[in-house]
């Protein structure tokens, strides 16, 4: 199926899709007394505990410690959350599928909507704490805009792929779970994988940090936004660049699948 | 000049395949193996080729498991049939039916605007039609409250509205709906013969009975077993089929 068709379908179903992330963003908070306060309240009483947790568990010694937690987490669970509904997201659609047509990855960048909006309200946490822990601003940070990129693009041909496989597999679910609780730990949210400048020892020796950063997109997306908002560094430009073509690759292929089964979507759900 | 008819819908050998795609689960192929079928295939729709004149209105019978309501989701553009083309020549198509995904937790309102955008409309062009959608569900007030806070007959009645004012010019229907108490069914009733009954609008309608079909249609499609068995004038088909499924 060609690219051509993808923009066609994206330019028409884009106002759709954003109404319906801010449906689902509002609804989830209709019910409640504080109403979209929770947007906020939801990610800084986590800050809270992993604060907690960080200071007096970890008790690391890794520069602003705390920061370097939330950061890693807003991360992991945009990323995770966004994987984890794919699964099931043609069937919970199940009354929009069935009666009118909508390319079935729209669903996905609905999710992506959903919870990067989360993201970006987390990491205004994550700015209001570095002002509070004295973090110097550095010129790279700007760089935090490709690195998100790469998260996107990413996170959106993997779970693209996962929404077909999903329809069909019935305990994908259980799968996906278990390979995501794996990589949480692989992508050191609590911990460094590399030597942090000369101030604290990687986590995982070498070579295997390096191999691991270069191999779980996750674990360097997590680096090197760490590394050009705290520590002001340079990201690892060349992997960076290998994951976003990936990235581009896996959404491609996740499209096209998307295109020639969702025929049979219907017939399944 | 005579004026050549302007076809609205062409539907030209289309064959649509059920493959009965078994949900599988990862761990009872890695158990047992042995156990996993071949998918099989199903063709529900073999083979059907037909015009819809632009402003007719088709009924299509045939008994259930015929294929009736596949090929209306084909030509609703729901999936695209396995062989063969439909052509709606530009048309916009909306299969009007009971609630396009309603969101529990928001306001009917609001749910307006999700239906409508998933429609095809823009939200200017639904903006311009809302009044009317609200007027004609008659939930006055409880348009702001949200929907699951409705009894079965609001919704119905919303959605009924709502692909009832926002007209496209193809209009399937599958089953004739009643929705609502008796008032509503009247006035859903009425609303649904001055739609089909406008000029532009091509309708197709599918419907087990033969007394509606009769009283709405221009013609008859006659469907069994996925193919087309007869095709005519309302008074030439229906008595056969009323023969025959008696």
């Amino acid at each position: 199926m060609s690219m051509s068709s993808f923009f066609k379908d994206c330019k028409r179903f884009f106002n759709y899709t954003v109404f319906s992330s801010k449906a689902e963003l509002k609804s989830e908070v209709a019910d409640s007394y504080l109403s979209w306060l929770w947007w906020f309240l939801d990610p800084l009483l986590y800050m809270f505990v992993y604060t907690f947790i960080a200071i007096i568990v970890f008790r690391s010694g890794v520069p602003y410690f705390p920061v370097f937690v939330f950061l890693g987490l807003n991360t992991w669970t945009f990323f995770s959350k966004t994987v984890r509904a794919s699964v099931k997201v043609v069937q919970s659609k199940k009354m929009i599928v069935t009666k009118v047509y909508v390319p079935k990855y729209m669903f996905v960048f609905e999710k992506i909507g959903v919870y990067g909006f989360k993201m970006i309200v987390s990491n205004l946490l994550v700015v209001g704490s570095m002002i509070i822990y004295h973090v110097p601003l550095n010129w790279r940070v700007i760089w935090i805009i490709p690195i998100s990129m790469v998260l996107l693009v990413v996170t959106f041909g993997i779970s693209t792929i996962i929404s077909h496989f999903g329809v069909f597999v019935e305990d994908l679910q259980n799968v996906v779970t278990v390979v995501l609780q794996l990589i949480f730990y692989l992508s050191g949210i609590f911990y460094s994988i590399e030597p942090i400048g000369n101030v604290v020892k990687g986590r995982v020796p070498e070579p295997y940090d390096s191999i691991l950063v270069k191999l779980n997109p996750i674990a360097l997306v997590i680096t090197d936004l760490r590394r050009v908002m705290l520590y002001g560094e340079d990201p690892h430009w060349v992997m960076l660049s290998i994951w976003f073509v990936a990235g581009l690759i896996m959404s491609w292929v996740g499209v096209t699948i998307i295109y020639k089964f969702e025929n049979s979507y219907v017939k399944v759900i | 000049m005579a004026e050549v008819t302007e076809n609205a819908i062409s539907v030209s050998d289309v064959k649509i395949r059920y493959r009965i795609f078994k949900k599988v689960s990862l761990l009872k192929t890695i158990l047992a193996p042995h156990k996993y079928k071949k998918t099989e295939m199903f063709e529900a729709v073999k083979g059907v080729t037909f015009d819809v004149p632009k402003g007719e209105i088709l009924g299509i019978v045939g008994k259930n498991g015929s294929g009736k309501s596949t090929l209306l989701k084909a030509i609703a553009g729901i999936f695209a049939p396995d062989e063969g083309t439909i052509d709606l020549h530009g048309h916009t198509v909306s299969l009007l039916s009971i609630g396009v995904g309603f969101q529990n937790k928001l306001s009917g309102r609001e749910n307006i605007y999700l239906s409508g955008m998933l429609l095809g409309f823009s939200k200017a062009q639904i903006d311009e039609k809302i009044d009317d959608i609200i007027e004609f569900s008659e939930l006055g007030e409880f348009i702001e409250r949200p929907v699951k806070t409705y009894s079965s007959g609001m919704y119905s009645k919303l959605a009924f509205a709502i692909t009832a004012i926002l007209e496209t010019e193809i209009m399937l229907i599958d089953e004739v709906l009643s929705v609502g108490d008796a008032k509503f069914k009247k006035k859903s009733y009425e609303k649904m013969k001055s739609l089909i009954n406008n000029e532009d609008r091509t309708v197709v309608i599918v419907s087990h009975s033969s007394e509606t079909l009769s009283k709405l249609c221009d013609s008859i499609l006659w469907l069994h077993d996925g193919e087309i068995k007869m095709q005519g004038k309302c008074e030439e088909v229906l008595p056969i089929y009323e023969e025959f499924m008696s």
